[in-house]
């Protein structure tokens, strides 16, 4: 009898645990997901995102909302690293219950992130991942920016231009990002010019300074260095101090973050935007983020801001908090009036943007070329 | 040859610094046979001070030669007061335990420490560049022919390559010379034998630690100069200090250096030499040098072979 009892509590108990979670959309509010790396040796790109996503949420309830209802956006730190990545992602969809997932801007634990989400059926938008196998075969997850084979494509253009023959190319060994923009430099620029070295480094050196030396032996014209913004500094840091290697470097929108000074200058990086874009959309929207934050926003600001943005417009198209229905209504997406420019998404989930070629002069980025996407 | 000449200073940079956190496992290993793990996180809150004093000094605008000396010494007198506490905490109470729980102890102490800088109000995980004390510049420069890049050695990689040098000839005479380091070398022989000859144990293993402690405070500024701090700093550059101490043979002073330079010399070398793509691969070579050299020399390059007693 007794045990009986206790039985008839423990059922009573999963019932009760049971009940507790909620369906979808059944609350008063829509419950958006963010994950990014809020601090770590990538902090800067999830400071930078989240700031673009409360920006643009807080408009949004401003204006009404979405359905009538308010968004509340639930953010987690992966501390920048990929296994913390898929544990939030998990905590987000299984205790929170969020509709749709909003985040990161490192490949890597987008590749992640978007395997738990395509599991669980959740729509995911990247707001600047860009190596093109975070959406690739992925029915749910999908990116408010360009790719990487268009990114690496722009660098080795840029690099022609400039006159670089013969380019030295060093790159993170682990990072599925600097891996993929590498590797479609590299196709591009080799059908006319040299690629004198290839080295790669792994996301936890510091040390950098036998690699460059073999870098520097090859007498290159420049480096192609598409790395994280910390890495960048360490390596430059080294490159210059240390070996007085004056070549210069440029790379792409991971450098977004990095330190402006004498050791940058002359470098060159793209980029998914630059304060100095005049178009009106683009000012606007730095104008709202200078009046919240008091400064000028970096890539991640926009791009997240733009996800966030274009996640709402789905969910109001969708009409409803299902899903699988937020989910096509993300892939319909057509001449959505982003900050960064208009996005459709194609069948690839991605959209197409303009880059920007941003160079570092006198402790500044400065909008040095745009290049519209074919 | 000017490459391969450059390539040498890069490694013996960097493997000064593994010799001196060497030097504190390898000290620690042979006084209590303890592999003290938390003593990479020991160097990052040597790093960590370095940073915060070096923030305090540079707003007094006072020259180079009063700055440096108080960062160096500040950290290593802060860090060896970390290892007073970590060992007189988490290690003392432990001593008559069986080996193996003052060593998952040991790991437990660098999680603490690691997750506790994490924490934005102590210091944060996101990493900070040390600030600007002096130009890190190429102090030695010798031009190679042909209008190739001249070999350079850097002003903060002479510093450590000395400092190294200076504090292992200094622990060698105080290990050696001193009455201390006599009681020192008594405890690493036995420790109830040496009790029984009236020294002090607990104070002699204090020392142990608060000397290798110090030492890795030394390792830390220089890091924390050369790259930048933060929190997980110490978890690599732990890993790759205690392989040099094997490699050098554990429980040996010039043992530790000998492998701490080794182990520089051979991940540059591999990153230099190894084609491109592959140069990420050179931690996983050099620890694979160690294990060829300890199936030759089980005890290490400078380790006295041991006979068990049965």
């Amino acid at each position: 009898m007794r045990v009986m009892r206790y039985w008839l509590l423990l059922v009573a108990a999963m019932f009760t645990i049971a009940g507790c979670k909620k369906q979808p959309g059944s609350s008063s509010e829509i419950l958006i997901g963010e994950f990014d790396s809020l601090s770590g040796s990538t902090a800067v790109f999830g400071q930078g995102t989240h700031n673009g996503i409360v920006l643009a949420v807080e408009q949004i309830n401003a204006a009404g909302g979405v359905l009538g209802k308010p968004v509340r956006v639930i953010a987690e730190d992966d501390r920048g690293n990929q296994d913390e990545a898929v544990s939030v992602v998990k905590k987000l969809i299984d205790r929170d219950n969020v509709l749709a997932v909003l985040g990161e801007v490192a490949s890597t634990r987008s590749l992640a992130g978007g395997g738990v989400c395509e599991q669980a059926h959740v729509p995911m938008i990247s707001p600047s991942s860009t190596n093109p196998d975070v959406t690739k075969n992925r029915n749910y997850v999908f990116r408010v920016c360009f790719t990487d084979d268009f990114q690496g494509s722009v660098g080795a253009q840029f690099a022609i231009r400039k006159g670089w023959k013969r380019v030295a190319i060093f790159s993170c060994a682990n990072s599925d990002y600097s891996k993929k923009l590498s590797y479609f430099f590299k196709e591009s620029f080799a059908k006319s010019g040299q690629i004198v070295a290839e080295e790669t480094y792994r996301d936890s050196d510091k040390d950098f300074m036998a690699q460059l030396t073999h870098i520097q032996s090859q007498n290159p014209d420049a480096v192609y260095l598409p790395g994280y913004y910390s890495e960048v500094d360490l390596i430059l840091r080294q490159a210059r101090n240390n070996l007085g290697f004056k070549a210069p470097f440029f790379g792409g929108d991971g450098w977004d973050g990095a330190t402006l000074d004498a050791n940058s200058e002359g470098c060159f990086f793209t980029n998914h935007y630059s304060p100095e874009d005049p178009r009106p959309s683009v000012q606007a929207f730095i104008a709202a983020y200078k009046a919240k934050y008091g400064q000028i926003p970096d890539a991640f600001g926009i791009t997240g801001y733009d996800a966030a943005r274009v996640l709402c417009d789905a969910i109001r198209r969708a009409g409803s908090t299902d899903r699988d229905a937020i989910r096509d209504a993300i892939a319909s997406t057509k001449d959505f009036p982003g900050a960064g420019g208009s996005i459709t998404i194609d069948a690839n989930h991605n959209a197409k943007k303009p880059i920007a070629i941003l160079e570092i002069r006198g402790g500044k980025t400065h909008l040095a070329d745009m290049i519209q996407p074919e | 040859m000017h490459i391969f000449l450059q390539q040498l200073i890069n490694g013996l940079s960097i493997g000064a610094v593994y010799a001196l956190i060497a030097l504190g496992y390898t000290m620690v290993y042979g006084v209590l046979k303890l592999i003290n793990f938390a003593h990479g996180d020991v160097y990052m809150v040597g790093a960590v001070l370095g940073y915060e004093l070096a923030r305090c000094m540079i707003g007094l605008a006072a020259p180079l030669y009063i700055t440096l000396p108080i960062i160096f010494l500040g950290a290593m007198a802060g860090c060896a007061v970390l290892g007073f506490v970590i060992e007189f905490c988490c290690y003392r109470p432990l001593r008559h335990r069986p080996r193996l729980v003052a060593l998952i102890t040991a790991i437990g102490v660098s999680l603490l420490l690691e997750n506790l800088f994490q924490n934005p109000h102590l210091f944060g995980a996101a990493p900070r560049n040390m600030p600007r004390l002096f130009d890190i510049k190429p102090i030695i420069s010798i031009p190679a022919a042909g209008g190739a890049a001249p070999v350079t050695m850097s002003n903060l990689d002479l510093i450590s390559l000395c400092l190294c040098f200076v504090l292992m000839i200094a622990l060698s005479w105080f290990v050696l010379r001193t009455k201390m380091g006599l009681a020192l070398r008594a405890v690493s022989f036995r420790v109830d034998t040496a009790a029984l000859m009236g020294i002090n144990i607990n104070w002699v293993i204090s020392v142990t630690f608060m000397l290798g402690s110090a030492l890795a405070a030394v390792a830390g500024v220089v890091d924390a100069m050369r790259y930048h701090v933060e929190p997980m700093m110490g978890l690599v550059q732990g890993i790759k200090a205690f392989v040099a101490a094997v490699l050098g043979g554990i429980g040996s002073i010039p043992g530790a250096v000998l492998g701490g330079l080794l182990m520089g010399l051979v991940e540059t070398l591999l990153k230099g030499y190894l084609p491109g793509g592959y140069s990420g691969y050179s931690d996983a070579a050099a620890f694979f040098v160690l294990i060829l050299v300890l199936l030759v020399r089980p005890t290490g390059l400078l380790g006295k072979p041991v006979a068990e007693k049965v």
